[in-house]
């Protein structure tokens, strides 16, 4: 597989990156829906995201990347990389869930399983591009699994079901078709890529592309030191995760912002607190502060407002004004 | 910069400039992405053609049916093979086989956005996604894709995923056989070239430069500054240089940048465009480019890439797309969804019949695990031995989409009030749409024309921004308003959905089909255009919004075969109910 190009090479689109970290460290934010132009290096960013993640332990021959069960002795494992698995529009549901194994079954007469697209993102990333254009029957398949972590096959003849654990990160741009609103209230942060407008950013963007295209090895080799360090912040980060303070005061600003917004459900607040912790942990903090919870704000919220559906632009503009009003200037 | 100080050479003409786009695509087709070529099936296209079956060398050259299957267009299992010999046989893909050469994709705008998807990815990743391989990589894929586009509007054009990824756009439509000049280029040419690339430079300024032409052309995407710098070096490569000369960049301009084009870089910002996005810091403090650059350079590039837009472009651009600057991208959503009608869903158990069509593969499918048992059971059988219960039956969902297309008289004798309750409808119908997925459209006319405000859309976004910044008043020119709306109808009906026309006037026409003002004549071609409308046997309504109902009004919606609702107290609600009692299912 072609190397990915470095994270930290990724010139400029700051939120974009953030979103990606913090969903990375806590998986169970719920991952990010990235709106923007084609072209911006919404792909390239997830797939240099996963790079930066340590490999994970996975059993040998596993179809699900399944993680080795600590009680169960001798089974053979290895180091296998973060998988990016990419959803393509136009997929089939066969492909998607998995499907009987055809060749096995027309060959040996054995009824398997051949797993799909979801076994595959298994403790890895799910990327769809275009996910406002894909068909509402896969949309019903994502949104069943996400919600439960597991992939329920009945079909065929075939009655199993197994793990599917990922983080999905959806892009797409408005201006061709909304997201449904289930589906939208199902990613946990949504950030809005740009073009940079300025010349010097965009040169730099394809100086550094190009450098890369040209020779990766040696690209990546210059980068390495920069990747590795943000790779072990994300490793330390999630090690502290489990232990970092909450306070009640954080959970209560978190609440009074939510309220404020009047957002709808309790999605939006526990997502708001998990990603003010996962930027705490990532910040090497022990504790929530308030400009955790204010700088996660925008990306956690500005998706779930109860509002006219016409009048998306002004969403961040009301994040930022409940956050003025319940923070302070 | 070797070519510094040169006199420039002639821009080259349209036909040259396809010449050398089929070169580079030949030179190193996945470098590119590949070419997007809009020209009508004829000489000109197969001129071009031969000369890149030439130019290739004997590398792939294959063409890509519009209807592949997945598995053809991936590889995977012989399905048929297998079942004859027993053991496993699997194919190559269409995808693998072109590996290092060129995937021709005929009538390219009709291509479903998720055939699109896949190729796309298969660009980006140089390799087929394989279904079967844990490991997440399969066989190699470098391919370039030449887009054979014969669409005849801006409406009708190759998905943007895949059009995006194609770094070369020609259009040829204007060119006949009379232009096709002589070969210019030999395969031997190609062979240096390919030797020389790889070690070609580029100076900065260069980069530059064609990263300050995608700013003054309005190009929102990363990737064409990217494709142009890639071009640039292969002209070179071409030319013989060893490192990319100032008519490499302008020419890679001409070739990447100018079909892109969403802004005329001579006009200053339009007063109605959107505000620049917040400006990211950049990421370099001190920037060394913007100081000593040559100016030159800049303007020479940018010169070359306005001399290449396609004529009609921009004016089509901003004819269609509105104000919206992103005009171009806007389709995707409306060119897929013609793909959803009678799109199978599967299949079930079943017996075929009664308009049911047998699913051979599920059937096999079905079947298949069963072979070895049967087998035994029946010894003396050979084949493949299927029972009544494997038979599947395709399902297929016939959703014909509705799109409702608004026709609101914007002139002074509807007034603004009228626009504003036009604008509301649609609003609600929008909001509505979202939920089922239809679509809207919006014409509103005034002066002597009928001007498309919002193309048939699911877009809230593109909507709300078309309705905002509608302009009203002036004289009424009905006539052209009705033609433009059947246009527009037939349109719609060719992708597949289902039109429903809504007029909103006071019926009161005062401008005649040729612009011309006078009641009597323009009143006339109304009532014609209004014949001829149903003639197309289209569902229309008209609600006449003046404050007492007129004769005319109801005399029009007669003609034209349309429900008649005067609504004299019309605000959006009720208007939008007044359009749920046309529509079914609502």
């Amino acid at each position: 597989m072609a190397k990915p190009f470095p994270f930290s090479a990724i010139v400029a689109q700051e939120e974009m990156k953030r979103a990606l970290l913090l969903a990375a460290i806590d998986p169970s934010i719920g991952g990010v829906l990235i709106f923007g132009d084609r072209g911006t290096g919404k792909s390239t960013a997830v797939r240099a995201l996963a790079a930066l993640l340590p490999p994970m332990r996975a059993v040998v021959g596993d179809p699900y990347n399944r993680a080795p069960d600590p009680a169960a002795r001798g089974e053979k494992t290895h180091l296998v990389p973060v998988p990016v698995v990419d959803l393509p529009l136009g997929a089939t549901e066969d492909r998607v869930v998995g499907a009987l194994d055809l060749e096995k079954a027309l060959v040996s007469g054995e009824k398997a399983f051949q797993p799909g697209l979801l076994a595959r993102a298994h403790r890895g990333f799910l990327y769809i591009d275009e996910a406002n254009l894909l068909e509402d029957h896969l949309v019903d398949v994502l949104l069943d699994v996400a919600a439960s972590g597991e992939n329920v096959v009945e079909r065929e003849g075939l009655s199993l079901r197994h793990p599917a654990r990922f983080v999905l990160v959806g892009s797409g741009n408005p201006e061709e078709g909304e997201l449904r609103p289930q589906l939208l209230d199902r990613f946990g942060l949504s950030v809005e890529v740009t073009t940079p407008a300025d010349l010097p950013t965009r040169i730099e963007v394809v100086k550094r592309r190009d450098a890369f295209d040209r020779d990766p090895e040696g690209f990546i080799a210059l980068w390495r030191a920069k990747d590795a360090a943000l790779g072990r912040r994300l490793t330390a980060g999630r090690k502290r995760l489990p232990e970092l303070v909450t306070s009640d005061a954080a959970l209560h600003r978190a609440a009074e912002l939510c309220l404020h917004l009047g957002t709808d459900g309790l999605r939006g607040e526990l997502t708001l607190i998990r990603a003010a912790r996962a930027l705490a942990a990532l910040e090497g903090k022990a504790e929530v502060l308030d400009c955790h919870i204010r700088s996660v704000a925008p990306m956690a919220l500005r998706h779930r407002l109860r509002r006219n559906p016409l009048d998306e632009a002004r969403a961040t503009l009301r994040v930022d004004r409940a956050l003025t009003e319940v923070f302070g200037p | 910069m070797s070519g510094a100080g040169a006199a420039i050479p002639e821009p080259p003409s349209l036909w040259q400039r396809a010449e050398i786009a089929i070169a580079l695509l030949a030179l190193d087709p996945a470098a590119l992405g590949g070419l997007s070529l809009r020209a009508p099936a004829g000489p000109v296209r197969e001129a071009l053609l031969a000369r890149l079956a030439r130019l290739l060398d004997g590398r792939p050259l294959r063409r890509l049916p519009a209807q592949i299957a997945d598995a053809r267009l991936h590889g995977g299992l012989d399905l048929a093979a297998t079942l004859a010999s027993g053991r496993p046989v699997s194919e190559r893909g269409l995808l693998a086989e072109s590996d290092g050469g060129v995937l021709v994709a005929a009538m390219a705008e009709r291509m479903e956005t998720g055939l699109a998807a896949r190729l796309a990815a298969v660009l980006d990743s140089g390799e087929v996604a394989a279904a079967r391989d844990l490991s997440g990589s399969g066989p190699l894929s470098r391919i370039g894709i030449l887009a054979l586009d014969e669409g005849a509007s801006l409406d009708e054009a190759p998905p943007p995923a895949l059009t995006e990824r194609l770094g070369l756009m020609l259009d040829l439509t204007g060119l006949s056989h009379r232009d096709i000049a002589p070969d210019g280029i030999d395969p031997a040419d190609l062979t240096d070239a390919r030797r020389r690339l790889p070690g070609i430079t580029i100076g900065d300024e260069a980069i530059e430069a064609l990263c300050a032409a995608c700013l003054a052309l309005g190009i929102g995407s990363g990737r064409a500054p990217l494709q142009a710098v890639k071009a640039a070096r292969m002209l070179a490569a071409l030319a013989g240089r060893e490192a990319v000369a100032q008519e490499d960049a302008a020419l890679a301009a001409a070739l990447v940048l100018a079909p892109r084009a969403t802004q005329n870089p001579a006009a200053s910002q339009p007063e109605d465009a959107p505000p620049p996005p917040p400006q990211p810091d950049p990421v370099e403090a001190e920037d060394p480019a913007a100081k000593d650059r040559p100016a030159e350079l800049d303007d020479l590039v940018l010169e070359a890439a306005r001399a290449a837009i396609p004529a009609g472009l921009l004016a089509q651009l901003l004819a269609q797309g509105g104000r919206s600057r992103a005009g171009t991208a806007g389709k995707a959503g409306l060119m897929q969804s013609s793909a959803l009608r009678g799109r199978s869903i599967g299949a079930r158990p079943g017996e075929t019949g009664r308009g049911a069509r047998l699913a051979i593969v599920e059937t096999l499918r079905a079947a298949a695990p069963w072979q070895t048992l049967r087998r035994r059971e029946q010894p003396d059988r050979s084949g493949l031995i299927i029972r009544r219960g494997d038979f599947r039956v395709a399902r297929y969902r016939q959703r014909s989409e509705t799109a409702t297309l608004f026709i609101v008289d914007a002139s002074g004798s509807s007034a603004l009030q009228r626009l504003a309750e036009a604008k509301g409808a649609v609003r609600l119908l929008l909001a509505e749409c979202y939920i089922r997925r239809d679509e809207v459209a919006l014409i509103a006319f005034r002066r002597r024309e009928a001007e498309l405000v919002l193309p048939p859309t699911r877009s809230l976004v593109a909507a709300e921004r078309a309705l905002a910044a509608l302009p009203a008043g002036g004289a009424t020119p009905l006539a052209t308003a009705i033609a433009a709306a059947a246009a527009l109808a037939e349109g719609v009906a060719r992708k597949g959905r289902t039109p429903a026309l809504v007029f909103m006037t006071d019926g009161r026409a005062n401008i005649d089909r040729d612009g011309q003002p006078g009641r009597v004549k323009a009143q006339e071609d109304a009532m014609q255009a209004a014949l001829a409308l149903r003639g197309a046997g289209l569902r229309a309504l008209l609600i006449d919004t003046s404050p007492q109902p007129q004769r005319q009004a109801a005399a029009l919606a007669q003609e034209m075969g349309a429900r008649y609702v005067p609504l004299p107290q019309a605000d959006a609600a009720s208007v939008g109910r007044a359009v749920g009692a046309l529509l079914p299912g609502r």
